[in-house]
């Protein structure tokens, strides 16, 4: 290994790299567009609150007044209150696409106070999912509230409402961890399935095997450049975050192991799907059915807690998957063990894939 | 010392036996012109030489060295354009040759490197805007940045059209008058012909001639034919008195001669023999005429050559 003609190399790869608008693209500007555009779409997802079309019959009454204000209370519905509507309230509803509604009916306060059965109806939309569980409970909840005061009972298990970790988490404070997975995934592998495929049909292997530079020394210069690219793309994305978003990620190093051995796992693998491939358009379809789940199962965009069992379990053997959980563990937990734990995982399948991908790699043919 | 040694090679791909069985030297200081069809075993054996491929069996030695085992050794003495020569796309010719220099660990000559090669006005521009002539002349740049003692040319000129091929012969030249060694497949028998002072000629991955392109002719060539445009009746006069054997051929009549003095007595019997002839001319066999013989077809980047007619000598 002589370090001077791997910088030589390294200078030469590194240009060649940011002159293709793809190779530039796709490693540092695309990771950025989709926390602008996730991070905008879902910024405001842990706050937000469920619609309520309320038809309230019994207007006026101070009872009806409290019972929507301890609604409004709930934090988690917002009561859009509609005047008496002719017909249907259902119907009505239906056309407006409402997510939910409720009827409090006429004589609401007199039923109360004299402590005659009185219903509220809710009506929830099939279309709206979880929200209308969420109408569901919080109205249920308030009507207990009401029975227990109408009872003269005191409530003897009351809630607090506590926060994991020490401070609230967003939905970009996931994101980005997420991200920096993406770009440590996204760049290496598709720049190496394609280097290693093309350059071989086209001959360039073979230009370098009759200069001094080594196969090592190649692979070296390469891994160099993708992870300072996976660097240059975390600071990217954290200063976005933060800048944009008020991001809460903390830059431990923690994160450190993660952008080096990251690069050199899909390095790896890169070299290895294009390698084994016989032609650059096999080599394109191979790492694209590697990366694409990957890319979506790994915990990238959404966390992996909140998929069903069976693909909690296949993201649990996608390498990706334990890059994402060591950079949430180190960035946003300070889980040192768990950080360290998926440190030890990653670069154990590293070292795997890299032997794999530097024996299947040829310079020159038998 | 022979700068290339080859004897008994033998490269198989699979079945697929494309070398089989060559011997082969090359002095120093010569070029010396490897010449086939497409398919003959050219490349393969070229690459077997630059330390790229390893040979089923025989024994190979170039500048003293076995390529396979010591090409590591052997790569900073020789230069090498491989066939259909590709380069980063992204990188102009300068830079190209500023990394080959820093490979190599010698200073960049990209300057003097890109005036031999009449690049010098393209230097800054990137690869993939470079024409087909252009490529190939970053591809001899880039083989002579550690100023090697031997330089493999793998069909340097194919595909490039007559100025480009001329461009690339002036360096090729100028490369020989410094005294290297020049190992060139083509399967121009023009460009050999120009170039090289040894030819070999291999058709399905076996030597079928080898020496100075007049030594091929002479060995492999018919005998020189005197051809007069006269009346066929001629012929039977002539066969009859000579003993050489005589063809019509259209409206001429060709005679196959031992020497320019057998052509003096046969023009003199005819012209006292008092039949009417318009004109006479001996033939020789060119490079093509023998190549043809050899390998059975001759194609060239216009397509198919026509059946030969021999030409004027």
């Amino acid at each position: 290994m002589n370090p001077k003609r791997i910088a030589v190399y390294f200078v030469a790869f590194a240009k060649g790299f940011l002159r293709n608008p793809m190779g530039l693209f796709f490693s540092l500007i695309f990771p950025v567009i989709l926390i602008l555009i996730f991070g905008a779409v879902f910024s405001n997802a842990g706050s937000s609150k469920t619609p309520v079309t309320v038809e309230n019959l019994d207007q006026n009454s101070p009872t009806s007044q409290a019972f929507l204000t301890a609604l409004n209370q709930t934090g988690v519905l917002t009561v859009n209150l509609v005047g008496p509507q002719p017909g249907n309230f259902s119907d009505y509803l239906a056309k407006q696409s409402a997510t939910a509604g409720l009827v409090i009916p006429d004589g609401f306060q007199a039923d109360y106070l004299s402590k005659s059965p009185v219903s509220v109806l809710v009506f929830t939309n099939p279309t709206a999912g979880s929200a209308s569980g969420i109408v569901i409970g919080a109205v249920t909840g308030v009507v207990n509230g009401f029975n227990l005061h109408a009872a003269n009972g005191t409530p003897i298990v009351s809630e607090v409402t506590l926060n994991v970790g020490s401070q609230i988490y967003t939905y970009i404070d996931y994101l980005i961890p997420g991200l920096i997975g993406f770009s440590v995934l996204i760049a290496p592998m598709f720049s190496m399935v394609n280097i290693s495929s093309t350059w071989r049909r086209d001959g360039l292997f073979r230009r370098l095997v009759l200069t001094p530079l080594t196969r090592a020394e190649w692979l070296t210069a390469a891994l160099l450049w993708f992870v300072l690219l996976a660097t240059i793309s975390a600071f990217l994305l954290i200063g976005t975050g933060v800048l944009l978003f008020g991001a809460h990620v903390s830059i431990t190093l923690a994160v450190a192991p993660f952008l080096v051995v990251g690069p050199v796992l899909f390095v790896s693998l890169g070299l290895l799907a294009g390698s084994v491939s016989t032609s650059p358009e096999s080599a394109a379809v191979i790492g694209n059915v590697i990366t694409f789940p990957m890319m979506f199962l790994s915990g990238t965009f959404f966390p992996v807690a909140e998929f069903p069992q069976y693909l909690q379990t296949v993201a649990h053997v996608l390498p990706l998957y334990y890059v994402i959980d060591g950079l949430n563990a180190g960035m946003l937990y300070g889980n040192a063990s768990t950080a360290l734990m998926d440190v030890v995982v990653t670069l154990a399948v590293a070292i795997a894939l890299f032997v794999l991908g530097a024996r299947a790699f040829k310079w020159r043919d038998e | 010392m022979a700068a290339i040694e080859i004897e008994k090679l033998v490269k198989d791909y699979g079945d697929v036996h494309a070398v089989r069985g060559i011997d082969l030297t090359v002095r120093e200081g010569e070029v010396f012109a490897f010449l086939g069809p497409n398919g003959a075993g050219k490349t393969t054996t070229v690459e077997i030489l630059e330390g790229l491929r390893r040979p089923t069996s025989g024994k190979v030695r170039v500048l003293g060295l076995d390529p396979w085992t010591e090409g590591r050794a052997l790569l900073r003495r020789i230069g090498v354009i491989p066939q259909e020569f590709h380069f980063f796309p992204k990188l102009s010719p300068r830079e190209a040759i500023d990394l080959h220099s820093g490979l190599f660990g010698v200073p960049s000559r990209a300057r003097e490197l890109l005036e031999q090669v009449e690049l010098t006005d393209k230097a800054d521009a990137h690869y993939d805007t470079l024409s087909g002539g252009q490529h190939q002349k970053v591809g001899l740049a880039l083989a002579l940045v550690n100023d090697p003692e031997l330089c493999f040319l793998d069909e340097p000129t194919t595909g490039l059209d007559a100025r480009a091929r001329r461009s690339i012969w002036d360096v090729v030249q100028r490369l020989k008058s410094e005294g290297r060694t020049i190992f060139l497949t083509t399967h121009y028998l023009e460009e050999a012909h120009i170039l090289a002072n040894r030819i070999a000629i291999i058709n399905e991955g076996q030597i079928v001639a080898t020496g100075t392109p007049d030594e091929i002719i002479r060995q492999y060539g018919r005998p020189e034919r005197l051809r007069v445009v006269a009346d066929g009746g001629l012929a039977a006069q002539l066969r009859a008195k000579f003993g050489f054997p005589v063809e019509v051929v259209g409206d001429a009549i060709e005679i196959q001669v031992r020497s320019k003095k057998d052509s003096v007595r046969v023009i003199d019997f005819i012209e006292s023999s008092g039949v009417d002839w318009q004109s006479f001319s001996t033939e020789q066999d060119t490079l093509e005429d023998v190549f043809i013989r050899l390998v059975g077809r001759y194609e060239d980047s216009n397509g198919p050559a026509g059946p030969s007619g021999g030409g004027r000598a």
